[in-house]
């Protein structure tokens, strides 16, 4: 039987998808469901100090209106920080309460005050509208670069820092540098992007009076997370008596990893009130509400030697966390950025500060890539920088610097087991004819345009992550993964997986992993996720984590069926085990050559026994039925690489940027579905592109969104992107037994620099911030006009 | 959304009926909807002009174009009489927005309106256009005056636009990246005697550039206003662009709307 694994099997998911019938949790209406909206602070910092409710009370349809008050009463836990992390000076993280409601001040734009529940939704929201705030407002914190020296937002919170963490050793960095011919230094401004899932967050609340059990139907991209987190910190019910379902669900991106406030408090309001509650979040909600990405300010320094020998680094980061710190929200800027900060290169010493700081702005949390585009945004305008500085070829330049030798031990955490960066680059640098770039160039002169050239080689740690390691590095959960395989008697199969399918296709490429495994067609595995009634526990979808860590886990189960099958099947055919060979499905007994089939052997577990004769197939130890599971923790993360190049060309007149090549070559270790692998790289390299080029997330001074829709904020679209030219190599992960690595986030990491690489080369080096929009880069062009004006 | 009565009456008169201080016409939608769903605004009526055959339709006599104030963008665009009489007129509906709003969005729901960043505008000015009303008619000069204000009055309702053809024009965009509205729109139009140079989006209304289009009516060329420069005052700023970019874009659009003429 040919395998599965490696080949482009269309998508499961496509057909409900295209045609209108997936079912997302806005779809899930229960009878005699309230609708729920949220009154939300119209201000960025704002004592609360009073909220009448009785009008909102009285008003038509209306069932109830909750407040910060009542959830305190009932002490329901607020939102948390899933992360622990300690400054340099060995104090732990400053992390402020974070309600679900607010009830004494607000502190950012959107943040919920109250909730109204109503027989309709335009009931519900007439009556938000008659819920009364007394607000005084307070002067607003939204600069991260301003925030240490602005008033404290969080009483207990010193100069809004949350910690002032530090990776890597000062000493032996300032011994480099002093032994340095140049110092290349870059002041970088990595832009606050908003997620913007194609499905807003939404929820279904349905409190089972008999029962006492909650069923939360949520955007989540981990429901059994949810369910605990809920549990344990919300106090909303026991473990055992919530039930949360994730059903389709419409993009994620990291900004549906938290646990939110509309969640917390409808699952709590639907006891409360006896009655289901269905809420769905209006696009400007998310805008306003969704946990937003990146947002740094970094100063960071490359000590070089002429010859282009790298020597040291430093990285001075603020992190902005927004108004409250969320469950990867310490953790982004910390050990998701610093490590991977200093690239693919050998660098003897490197150190990372970063100092996270509160405002009064939407909450900042992992956001495709998490921590990972932002560190290699920061190494590789450096190196691209130092080649242009000292006068190297960008690619020689990073060669040069690359390690050769795997395991290869960075600078700062990890140890990267496999990988072959010099391969990638000149895979990538052929792919898009680098070498012809000149003529391109000269080509684009005489058209009267400039033509910009960017290289960024990257590598990431994901597949998070070792439970240990993670652990010991102050994470509040082990990020194991389990799945259970499940043959039916019949031979259908169900595998249980505790990750999430939000846009990944773990139902195809699950699907085909388990296939060859247990060699039976696809069409009989059917992938159950997103269920915690269904299967075992899970940590979820991020961290490009599902393949390297949850299937293997299912691998693994897999592993069980064959093994106990292959007893069961001795046992039929009456040989020794150790005589049973497991090929494409069957069970041969390699001397005799008869054969069960692992449908037949799955079938005899359920029904062990035979009409008019006293014989069991299970052998002496074993138990019927055949059900699997595992977990899986892996031994290390797992390292993707690779290396991209774009070519940009600029009108100077207009400043518009047009992105004319982009070439990406990525090791992902063994591809498993390379059409789904393709579609995570576009995908990627799209959102890459919007950061570089067009999303530009703006608060006004008194912390007013300014960009809270898609009229002001710029969505990239298809006329935006060149045709991607992608390649691959293959170095396989030694940490898992399939040897893959995750292909989830690559593409998001390595485009911004990329492109800004290739605007600024277009530029003749002058630096620009990101988004490199049209008015910015116009003025850039200004200038160089005048200079060449000055030197004619 | 407040809820509302709708109303689809099937001609005018019916509609101007209908009309009141707290109603509005409905045409495409395109922006009436979001507003309302935004809360931005809320009506007891909504008058759905789109029954009324009348409205819409495309009319080419010698000298002008009429385009009935239903008829969407995407018909404009796509108009073998439009493309051949004003060229111009269709490439800048087709350029309008994407093509959800070309599909449903209309000339007279534009015009009405008149956002300061809309493409229609420009073309009313620059093409000496006359609005037709169900009660008068107005020459687009004095039809467009103000941010989001026209000369309609109350219950007022557009049925058609009258474009007179040029000999040559043609239309030059800088799109906002994110609404695909018009960061600025500029609208060039030769005629027998004189030029007209119509700018959107780059102040809070429409307006004609007279001294471009005083340079462009001597002499006719992308040479007669290289160098020229286009003062920024007055001109918006926002977080989109300055008004010294804004100011560039201008002078920039306008020869290459001459080159393209
Ligand atoms: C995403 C997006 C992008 C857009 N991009 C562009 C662009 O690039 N260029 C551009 O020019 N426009 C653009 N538009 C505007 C769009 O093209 C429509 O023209 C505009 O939204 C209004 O037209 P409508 O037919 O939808 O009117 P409606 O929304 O139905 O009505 C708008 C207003 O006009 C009134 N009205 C409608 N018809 C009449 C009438 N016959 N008489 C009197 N009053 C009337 C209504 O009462 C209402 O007040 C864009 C809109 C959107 C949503």
């Amino acid at each position: 039987m040919a395998s599965l694994v490696g080949s482009r099997v269309e998508r499961k998911e496509d057909g409900r998808f295209i045609t209108g019938k997936g079912r997302y949790t806005a779809d899930i209406n229960i009878a005699n469901q309230t609708h729920a909206v949220f009154v939300r602070s119209p201000h960025a910092r704002a004592k609360i100090k009073g909220v009448d409710t009785t009008k909102a009370l009285k008003s038509s349809g209306v069932v109830g209106v909750l407040t910060g008050k009542e959830i305190a009463e009932d002490k329901i836990g607020g939102l948390i920080a899933g992360w622990a992390i300690r400054s340099e000076d060995g104090s732990e993280m400053k992390v402020p309460a974070n309600p679900p409601l607010a009830k004494d001040i607000a502190n950012f734009v959107g943040e919920p005050i109250a909730v109204v529940f109503a027989e309709t939704l335009d009931e519900a929201k007439e009556g938000a509208e008659k819920v009364k705030v007394d607000y005084k407002v307070l002067k607003a914190v939204v600069d991260p670069a301003e925030a240490m020296k602005s008033e404290t937002i969080h009483d207990g919170v010193e100069k809004n820092l949350c910690y002032d963490w530090l990776l890597g050793d000062r000493k032996a960095v300032d011994e480099a540098f002093a032994k340095a011919d140049k110092i290349i230094k870059v002041d970088l401004i990595n832009n606050r992007l908003v997620p913007n899932a194609m499905e807003p967050r939404a929820c279904v609340v349905d409190y089972n009076t008999a029962s006492e059990e909650i069923t939360l139907y949520t955007t989540s991209q981990n429901p059994h997370l949810s369910r605990l987190v809920m549990s344990a910190f919300g106090g909303v019910a026991p473990e055992n008596k919530l039930r949360v379902v994730a059903p389709d669900v419409g993009g994620g991106f990291g900004s549906k990893i938290n646990v939110y406030n509309e969640e917390i408090v409808c699952s709590w309001a639907s006891k409360k009130i006896e009655r289901p509650i269905k809420w769905v979040a209006e696009r400007t909600e998310s805008f306003l509400t969704d946990t937003h990405g990146r947002d740094h300010v970094t100063h960071a320094e490359l000590a070089v030697t002429n010859d282009g020998k790298f020597l040291g680094f430093k990285n001075e980061t603020i992190a902005n966390l927004g108004a409250y710190a969320r469950v990867f929200g310490t953790v982004t800027p910390t050990y998701l950025f610093g490590p991977c900060a200093t690239g693919v290169y050998v660098i003897p010493a490197a150190y990372s500060n970063v100092k996270a700081v509160y405002t009064n702005t939407a909450p900042v949390d992992a956001y495709r890539g998490a921590g990972r585009p932002e560190a290699t945004y920061t190494i590789e305008r450096l190196v691209e920088k130092a080649a242009m500085e000292l006068g190297i070829d960008r690619t020689e330049l990073r060669m040069k610097n690359f390690p050769t030798q795997f395991p290869f031990k960075q600078t700062l955490v990890h140890t990267v087991d496999s990988g072959d960066y010099v391969a990638g680059l000149e895979k990538a640098k052929q792919m898009a004819d680098y070498e012809g770039f000149e003529a391109r160039r000269k080509k684009s002169e005489a058209n009267g345009k400039l033509r910009g050239i960017g290289v960024s080689s990257y590598f990431e740690a994901c597949g998070i992550a070792p439970s240990a390691a993670v652990m010991s590095l102050g994470c509040g959960v082990g990020l194991w993964e389990s799945a259970e395989v499940r043959f039916n008697p019949t031979g259908q199969i169900s595998v249980f997986t505790g990750a999430h399918s939000h846009g990944q296709s773990h139902q195809t490429t699950f699907a085909q992993i388990a296939a060859d495994e247990l060699g039976v067609p696809m069409e009989n595995i059917d992938v159950v996720h997103g269920d915690t009634d269904k299967g075992t526990f899970g940590m979820g979808t991020y961290g490009s984590r599902s393949l390297t860590v949850g299937g293997i886990a299912i691998v693994n189960a897999c592993k069980k069926i064959v093994a106990k099958g292959k007893r069961v099947a001795a046992k039929m055919l009456e040989v020794n085990e150790d005589e049973i060979e497991f090929k494409d499905g069957e069970f041969v007994a390699l001397k005799s050559n008869k054969k069960k089939t692992i449908g037949e052997v799955a079938f005899a577990c359920y029904l062990p026994g035979q009409r008019d004769e006293m014989k069991s197939p299970i052998p002496e130890g074993d138990e019927p039925g055949l059900i699997e599971s595992s977990f899986f923790d892996p031994a290390n993360f797992s390292f993707p690489a690779g290396s991209h190049i774009c070519e940009v060309e600029i009108d100077p007149d207009t400043g518009n940027v047009k992105v004319e090549k982009y070439t990406a070559v990525d090791d992902f270790g063994r591809i498993v579905n390379p059409m789904i692998v393709e579609g995570q790289v576009h995908g990627g390299i799209a959102q890459g592109i919007g950061q570089a080029l067009h999303e530009n997330t703006q608060y006004d001074e008194t912390g007013q969104l300014m960009t809270a829709s898609y009229m002001d904020y710029t969505m990239p679209r298809a006329d935006n992107f060149p045709e991607f030219n992608l390649g691959f190599t293959c170095t396989h992960a030694t940490s898992n037994p399939l040897g893959v690595k995750g292909c989830g986030e690559a593409g998001a990491i390595a485009s911004p620099p990329t492109v800004m690489n290739a605007v600024i080369d277009a530029l003749g080096g002058q630096e620009i911030s990101m988004p490199a929009t049209a008015e910015k880069v116009w003025k850039a062009c200004k200038k160089i006009k005048k200079s060449n004006a000055k030197a004619a | 959304m407040k809820s509302f009565n709708y109303h689809a009456p099937k001609d005018v008169k019916d509609a101007s009926k209908l009309a009141s201080s707290s109603s509005a016409f409905l045409a495409g939608g395109m922006t009436t909807i979001p507003s309302m769903k935004l809360g931005l605004a809320s009506y007891k009526d909504v008058i759905d002009i789109k029954n009324i055959k009348k409205l819409s339709g495309i009319k080419v006599s010698g000298k002008t174009v009429t385009v009935g104030a239903t008829t969407k963008h995407v018909e404009v665009a796509s108009s073998k009489e439009v493309q051949k009489a004003i060229p111009a007129l269709a490439k800048l509906a087709g350029n309008i927005g994407d093509a959800q709003v070309r599909n449903r969005g209309t000339i007279g729901g534009s015009i009405s309106n008149n956002d300061p960043s809309a493409c229609y505008p420009s073309a009313c000015m620059a093409l000496n256009a006359v609005i037709h009303t169900n009660k008068r008619k107005i020459d687009a000069e004095k039809f467009f005056v103000g941010m989001f204000e026209t000369a309609l009055k109350n219950g007022e309702l557009v049925e058609a636009i009258e474009f007179q053809i040029p000999e040559k024009a043609d239309y030059q965009k800088h799109p906002n990246p994110a609404s695909r509205y018009a960061i600025i729109g500029v609208f060039v139009a030769k005629h027998k005697k004189d030029v007209n140079v119509a700018v959107t989006g780059a102040k809070s209304c429409v307006y004609i550039d007279k001294d471009l289009s005083k340079k462009l009516s001597s002499s006719f060329s992308a040479a007669a206003i290289e160098g020229m420069e286009v003062k920024s005052s007055g001109m918006n700023s926002d977080m989109h662009a300055s008004a010294e970019y804004r100011a560039n874009l201008v002078s920039l659009y306008a020869k290459k709307a001459v080159e393209a003429c």
